[in-house]
């Protein structure tokens, strides 16, 4: 029963984490560049969601439908003006300007509101479970994240494969010069991936901070298990990311119980071995290999 | 407006420091169907990716329908009516065939190419219009960029080797579509290292040699002599395609 | 335009590979009235600036490593606190069964290098993005096995043994000391390696890496090598970290800081320059101190400026600077050279 709760834990926490990483998924493969600010983007969402809510008198609960369009627009901003600019130089700039955007950020937080942890507060419903067997607590704020990642995957999925934009986005991800003969203004893609991305991950920057405290360097530690998440499931796959990210949860999930200081171990383990016996992931193609 | 559709003024195009197109000047007329030849490395699809604005020339100019087009980016090209197939096919390898047509298609019912009208062209596409493009032969694929391009609606289409890699039976079928393709009202540029082909259907060739034009006139003027030294240069003439440049 | 600019026709025989070779008198002498200086500052200047030009070296040492690993080889790693952690570990470990600190400098060095093979063979299965981010993994796992071990003080930390017996102001003076000949030797070590074979291989792949692995450059082991030896040189840099701040602790010795430093010092310096990240640190220094006061924000300017040199002035402050003026105080560039040289570069669109 013990390790039934293992496993119903990590494929909880691992909803989240694919959530947190469709994103930087989808960017890799369109922009073929890595944010590593993906994380801090999150964290700001989290803040801004937090220190918003008060002055627009809603509940916290429904911040993310102000700040979620909030950062869409920003992740189109940002990718026209820097990220674009720093792509035009070549994609190793894109890696220093945002890893520099990322200490920065971080930083700018730890300096702004200290490193003190917040939360997103959601009311009693917090410690609400539901508990179904007799050690298995199931909590509904988590349940409802995971749905809610099941749910934009399957959206995203959808508008990659039906919608006009999404094509456009598919073409510029498979050949970016046949996409522009074919008259996509490839910026105009790259911006609006950006966008879905920069929503994404605000999205799951709010849900975590639902589900747990988070502070400056939350964003960070998320970053790498996303990044854990999208490299076990497979470079270039959105549902190999889900299960990524719950194979992930499961590996942290199966640490903790041993040692709570092995949590985080454990997922790192797990993704070295994958690198180790299959670098392409579970269900990727071989274009992020060297 | 002019009777040349597309004018290229004294292009130079570089790749870092390689200068690949020299100096370059011609035009396309309406309704015309011009053929650059050239050997391998001449620059022929240097000058295509430049007139659909891959590259961006050192100096020259290109104009477009009297509209100085240098400086526009590729899908500005596109929707204004330039139109390219490039050298290799360029599918979008993740895509169905029906989805690589409409990723070109414009939103215009009424313009003459639309997925409809392509399928009417390439009878055998509708009927395998969800397979996957990798799974088509080199001559179904290149079908496929042919009409994502026609989807369109280009003023003028530029072809980039459509022979390459294919069995000259599928070749003249392609090129069969030409004469087709032209009485729609779209001029065309064809660049071709099968020179036989190329000069058939063109009215008028243009001989690349270096980056250099090294000869220009239509199929009726040139002998195959001619065509020969233009496309390997002075010295190395003698003895060579001259049966397949006489067709 | 004539006929002779035109390098279609362009032969091998018209490319060239010079070595830079001049090396200004000035340059030399200048150097080592410096080195001189430095060599004795600790006797002759406040204990507060021989800590201040410690940490200096610190950083000089890690950028240096981070230079060779990105601005040389083209491998951005966001994950270099690995070796500074694992090098003061390696440090802690060799003092706790004895032997004197300061030996344990070259130990720790070596053992880092011997760990970083094992680990290029998986780093090396990703690159780009991916690359950068596994590197960062690999410093969390290090980070997380070393908080395991006990006799290493687990999680808390513990106190450098084997520096009882000197006192406070002989161990500042010796770490002073150590500091500042493996920063000497990281530099100019970096600097012979980079006018090695190594180096032109290096040089030829940064240039065009096609044609450099089909000139039979094995562009794979160069780049493995270069890895190991900016991990060895980053255990160094934990070593002499771990003596003069002899209290260690995870947290503090794989500190992302390290990484962000040493990567906004070479970037605002100039990657791909010996002096670049030299020159990043002195103003990274002079920036920490008199922003002293602020908390981070220092760190805070120092990364807006940073992303600010990497969009708008890629070759660094130093590389704009030798740029206008054609100098060089270390040369050690390769250049390839190709005869009817046609500079003209296309101006981007709009
Ligand atoms: N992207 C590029 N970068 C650098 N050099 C290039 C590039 N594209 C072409 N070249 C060089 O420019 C010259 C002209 O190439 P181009 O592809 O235009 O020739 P081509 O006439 O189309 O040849 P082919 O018949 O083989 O297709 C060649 O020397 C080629 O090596
Ligand atoms: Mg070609």
């Amino acid at each position: 029963m013990i390790w039934v709760n293992v496993i119903i834990q990590g494929i909880l926490v691992g909803g989240f984490y694919a959530l947190f990483a469709c994103g930087l998924s989808l960017m890799f493969g369109v922009l073929k560049v890595i944010n590593l600010a993906h994380g801090d983007m999150a964290v700001v969402a989290a803040y801004v969601a937090v220190l918003l809510s008060p002055h627009l008198h809603i509940a916290m609960l429904w911040s993310f439908l102000v700040v979620v369009p909030i950062f869409g627009l920003l992740g189109y901003v940002l990718q026209r003006t820097l990220i674009q600019r720093s792509i035009d130089r070549d994609p190793f700039t894109t890696l220093l300007v945002t890893f520099g955007l990322s200490v920065v950020i971080e930083n700018l937080l730890l300096e702004l509101y200290t490193a003190n942890g917040r939360t997103v507060d959601i009311g009693s419903i917090i410690a609400q479970s539901w508990h179904p067997g007799s050690i298995v607590y199931i909590s509904y704020v988590s349940l409802v994240v995971l749905a809610i990642a099941v749910l934009v995957l399957a959206i995203l999925q959808l508008f990659l494969s039906k919608s006009r934009t999404g094509r456009l986005i598919r073409a510029v991800a498979d050949d970016r010069e046949a996409a522009q003969l074919s008259g996509a203004n490839y910026k105009h893609i790259f911006g609006i991936a950006a966008a879905i991305a920069f929503a994404t991950v605000a999205l799951a920057g709010i849900a975590y901070g639902m589900m747990t405290q988070f502070a400056p360097t939350s964003g960070g530690v998320n970053l790498l298990f996303a990044f854990e998440a999208v490299v076990i499931g497979g470079i270039g796959s959105l549902w190999g990311t889900l299960v990524g990210g719950i194979a992930l949860g499961v590996a942290q999930q199966f640490g903790a119980h041993l040692n709570p200081q092995y949590q985080v171990l454990a997922g790192n383990l797990l993704f070295l071995a994958v690198l180790a016996v299959r670098p392409q992931g579970l269900f990727g193609k071989k274009t992020a290999l060297a | 407006m002019g009777e040349h559709i597309l004018q290229v003024r004294d292009l130079t195009v570089h790749h870092g420091q390689l200068c690949a197109i020299d100096n370059v000047s011609f035009e396309l007329n309406r309704g015309e169907v011009l053929t650059m030849i050239g050997a391998n490395g001449a620059g022929k699809s240097t000058l295509l990716r430049t007139i659909a604005g891959l590259h961006h020339p050192s100096s020259g100019e290109i104009v477009f329908e009297d509209v100085d087009v240098t400086r526009w980016q590729p899908h500005k090209r596109v929707s204004k009516g330039i139109s390219l197939v490039p050298e290799g096919r360029r599918l979008f390898s993740s895509m169905t065939l029906e989805e690589n047509l409409m990723v070109a298609a414009g939103q215009s019912r009424s313009l003459p190419f639309t997925v409809e009208r392509v399928y009417e062209l390439f009878d055998w596409m509708p009927s395998r219009r969800k397979q996957r493009v990798w799974q088509l032969s080199g001559g179904e694929q290149q079908a496929v960029a042919i009409g994502r391009a026609l989807v369109a609606n280009p003023k003028v289409l530029l072809l980039d080797e459509l022979s390459l890699g294919l069995a000259p039976i599928i070749v003249e079928r392609i090129y069969a579509l030409v004469p087709e393709i032209v009485s729609q009202g779209v001029s065309i540029l064809i660049v071709e290292q099968d020179v036989a082909q190329g000069v058939m259907v063109a009215d008028r060739v243009h001989c690349l040699l270096e980056g250099r034009t090294s000869l220009t006139g239509t199929p009726a003027d040139l002998t195959s002599e001619q065509i020969d030294q233009a496309y390997f240069g002075a010295d190395m003439a003698k003895g060579s395609l001259s049966a397949e440049a006489s067709e | 335009m004539s006929k002779s600019t035109a390098p279609r026709t362009e032969s091998l025989s018209n490319v060239s590979i010079r070595r830079s070779t001049h090396s200004p008198i000035f340059t030399v002498i200048g150097s080592l009235i410096i080195v001189v200086l430095l060599s004795v500052a600790p006797w002759i200047a406040p204990a507060q600036v021989a800590s201040t030009l410690m940490n200096f070296f610190i950083l000089v040492i890690m950028a240096t490593m981070w230079n060779l690993l990105a601005g040389y080889a083209g491998m951005v790693s966001i994950g270099q606190q690995a070796f500074v952690g694992l090098g003061a570990y390696a440090t802690l470990y060799f003092a706790l069964k004895g032997v004197n600190p300061f030996v344990t400098i070259p130990l720790a060095a070596l053992a880092t290098a011997v760990i970083a093979v094992p680990v290029t063979f998986l780093l090396f299965r990703l690159r780009g993005g991916y690359f950068a981010i596994a590197t960062w993994v690999v410093a969390d796992t290090a980070m997380l096995i070393i908080g395991t071990i006990a006799v290493l003080g687990g999680g808390t930390g513990r106190l450098m043994p084997g520096l009882e017996n000197l006192s406070p102001s002989q161990t500042a003076h010796y770490s002073y000391l150590a500091t500042w000949i493996v920063a000497l030797i990281v530099v100019i070590g970096t600097y012979l390696l980079l006018r090695s074979r190594l180096g032109l291989v290096l040089a030829s792949i940064r240039d065009n890496e096609v044609a450099a692995r089909s000139a039979g450059a094995n562009v794979r082991s160069a780049r493995r090598t270069v890895y190991i030896i900016a991990a060895a040189g980053c255990g160094a840099a934990g070593a002499v970290l771990a003596i003069s701040q002899p209290f260690i602790q995870p947290t503090n010795e794989f500190s992302m800081q390290w990484a962000a430093e040493m990567l906004f010092v070479s970037m605002i310096g100039g990657l791909g320059t010996i002096e670049g990240p030299i020159i990043g640190s002195i103003i990274f220094f002079i920036l920490q101190q008199s922003l002293q006061q602020q908390g981070v924000w220092y760190l805070i300017i120092f990364g807006v400026f940073a992303v600010a040199v990497a969009l708008w002035q890629p070759k660094g402050l130093w590389g704009a600077f030798r740029s206008r003026f054609r100098s060089e105080l270390l040369p050690v560039g390769h250049w390839v050279r190709t005869e009817r040289l046609q500079t003209k570069t296309p101006e981007p669109l709009e």
